[in-house]
């Protein structure tokens, strides 16, 4: 959109020729070189990460901006061996791979009423979730430790699946419904000719149809399980139930002193979801401007 | 007439839409009369399929909040169930305590900043990588990328690197710029919340920049072009044409921001921890609800706590949907609400 070509002879202002001109010749390496800093500073945290972890203590002391020299694997190795990382990393598979389950499935069964069903109600149900999006999980934190204290269910991975399926729910409803909705009526009117009831169609139709907005949401709701930190904190603790982020701050506190265990250990953390996240990319970015643009 | 139910979201999201908005008109009637006898079984579906939702919405959204008030009356250590009711005393002593103010200060704080640091960067740096350069999408993803990091993953690799000897300093020295650096980033009350700022900039900005570029698309190409040949510059028709349509976008970027911030936890929580947050000035609301609750096992005061920061969350959201979005919800009425 910035490439604006336009014939020279109708432009009026020669300031705008010169305007143009400017960007033609080094606008562009101007944009090259707002884009390379921007991504050099984007990177440069991860970046320090994952190298640190292939250095030793001494490196990181000496030169603490510098890159590894010689090349050192017995941090990455060491954490790959322990099985307080693959105990932990076991931990954080299940609660993200249930908590995406139950979020888009539920909130696919939802949506498609909110989307599809006229009833009484209706706005009323809609609104409730909707509220849900005021109330983010942070600041019920402290109630939902009671209740799940309540129920019995601390230290217990379904303490903390039940109550992110739960806070899940409303965006994903939010941005599944508009969804559903686009689906054209002909359809739903041409399986139920053939004979097709509404859960049936359902089932056979909406599904498929939705799975792209299906995928989106799920990536969101897999790397926000993952990457959650606040709630496995009062839930489970320090105990053998903590997940990877748990794992990470709790590693912390028992090798203070060994940087680059720290950072090797940090790093294999968070690979799951940048893989997740590289993968699926043109999903998770094209979801968040289909959540904008509808 | 759609601002009078809560359905923020829908409306807003109908609002940047824009030109969109009429096409979400209500289901026409016909799916009734097209089943009469089906109501029963209609009944049934829905609660087959709405059911599950509802139940765990209620049992983990609604309920614990509507325990947090009832707690919130009582002296309770959390054992057994609560029997000491203190009436207001709760309250009472959260309005009282300076350490609950600093930590409301720091709050709004970082919520103005965020607005004020990262808005204008994500309009300007969306308007810069929408031109068509090469390379566009690898550098969408890669600056995207530190919004997938998690929190506490980013924290302790910034922490590492805020240190006094850390990476950081190391490289502002290198840069023989500035003579030898060592900023006590972490520590120093003065700039300490100008640190947070900066990690915060560098783990939400990229989020930010992805919504605007989304709002970018849906702006006809026809507008800025007319701009073009009425004799506009090319920044001239960004400022006056390209950013005022943006509108919809900041305004639900900013909602989204301005929550973010609200309930900021885990980036302070692992950088500078609760002792040292309170000392540098970057504490904030959920962290002295950790700290009275969790913290302290006085769970009727940190239910009490809880409710305020709900409290604080409601009001501004929806001060913020009054004030702020009516204008894009005027556009567009949707059935949801």
């Amino acid at each position: 959109m910035a490439v604006v070509t336009m014939d020279p002879s109708v432009d009026p202002a020669p300031a705008t020729t010169r305007n143009r001109r400017r960007k033609d010749e080094w606008g562009s390496p101007t944009t090259y070189f707002i884009a390379l800093l921007v991504i050099g500073v984007t990177l440069g945290p991860v970046a320090y990460i994952v190298l640190g972890g292939f250095r030793d203590n001494s490196q990181i002391t000496d030169h603490p901006a510098g890159l590894p020299h010689p090349w050192v694997f017995s941090n990455y190795a060491s954490v790959l061996q322990s099985s307080e990382f693959w105990n932990d990393f076991t931990n954080s598979v299940i609660v993200a791979v249930f908590t995406t389950a139950g979020i888009v499935v539920l909130g696919l069964m939802a949506s498609y009423v909110l989307a599809r069903y006229t009833f009484r109600g209706r706005g009323l149900m809609f609104g409730l979730f909707a509220s849900g999006l005021m109330f983010p999980i942070s600041v019920a934190v402290t109630p939902l430790y009671l209740l799940i204290k309540q129920l019995g269910m601390l230290f217990t991975l379904p303490g903390v699946i039940l109550p992110q399926i739960a806070f899940g729910l409303p965006t994903t409803i939010i941005i599944l419904v508009p969804f559903l909705k686009a689906i054209p009526d002909e359809i739903e009117e041409a399986s139920a000719m053939d004979g097709c009831s509404r859960l049936g169609f359902f089932l056979r139709m909406v599904v498929p149809l939705a799975k792209p907005g299906l995928l989106t949401t799920g990536i969101l709701a897999f790397v926000a399980a993952w990457n959650s930190y606040l709630l496995p904190l009062f839930i489970l603790g320090a105990g053998d139930t903590a997940t990877l982020p748990l794992g990470v701050k709790n590693f912390t506190g028992e090798h203070s002193v060994d940087t680059a265990q720290i950072l090797a250990f940090t790093s294999l953390a968070m690979l799951p979801a940048l893989l997740v996240f590289t993968l699926f990319e043109r999903r998770i970015v094209g979801g968040l401007q289909g959540a904008v643009k509808g | 007439m759609s601002e009078s139910q809560v359905a923020l979201t829908q409306e807003s999201l109908d609002g940047a839409r824009g030109a969109g908005a009429g096409t979400h008109v209500p289901a026409p009637v016909s799916r009734k009369a097209r089943r009469p006898r089906a109501s029963w079984r209609e009944r049934l579906e829905i609660t087959l399929l709405a059911g599950p939702a509802i139940v765990v919405f209620v049992a983990f959204v609604i309920v614990p909040v509507v325990m947090a008030v009832y707690y919130g009356f009582y002296r309770w250590t959390g054992d057994g169930p609560p029997t000491d009711w203190v009436g207001l005393q709760n309250y009472k002593l959260i309005f009282q305590d300076p350490v609950f103010f600093s930590a409301v200060k720091h709050s709004f704080a970082i919520v103005g900043l965020s607005l004020v640091i990262q808005g204008p960067l994500a309009v300007g740096l969306a308007l810069l990588l929408n031109r068509k350069i090469r390379g566009r999408s690898i550098i969408r993803v890669l600056v995207f990328a530190p919004w997938v990091v998690s929190e506490v993953v980013a924290g302790m690799g910034w922490n590492e690197m805020l240190q006094a000897d850390g990476a950081l300093n190391h490289m502002l020295t290198g840069l023989h710029i500035f003579g030898t650096v060592s900023i006590d980033w972490i520590g120093d009350s003065h700039v300490a919340i100008w640190t947070l700022m900066m990690v915060l900039t560098w783990k939400y900005l990229g989020f930010a920049i992805i919504l605007m570029m989304a709002g970018l698309q849906n702006i006809p190409e026809e507008l800025f072009e007319a701009a073009r040949v009425d004799g506009a510059s090319y920044w001239q028709a960004q400022r006056y044409v390209t950013v005022p349509l943006l509108g919809p976008t900041i305004r639900i970027w900013a909602f989204l921001s301005i929550i973010g911030s609200l309930q900021l936890f885990d980036l302070v929580w692992v950088i500078w921890g609760s002792t040292s947050s309170q000392v540098a000035g970057t504490s904030t609301m959920a962290m002295y609800m950790r700290d009275n609750g969790l913290g302290s096992g006085t769970w009727g005061y940190g239910s009490a706590v809880a409710v305020v920061l709900f409290g604080i969350s409601l009001v501004v959201a929806v001060a913020y949907q009054r004030f702020v979005l009516r204008r894009d919800l005027s556009g567009a009425i949707t059935e949801g609400a």
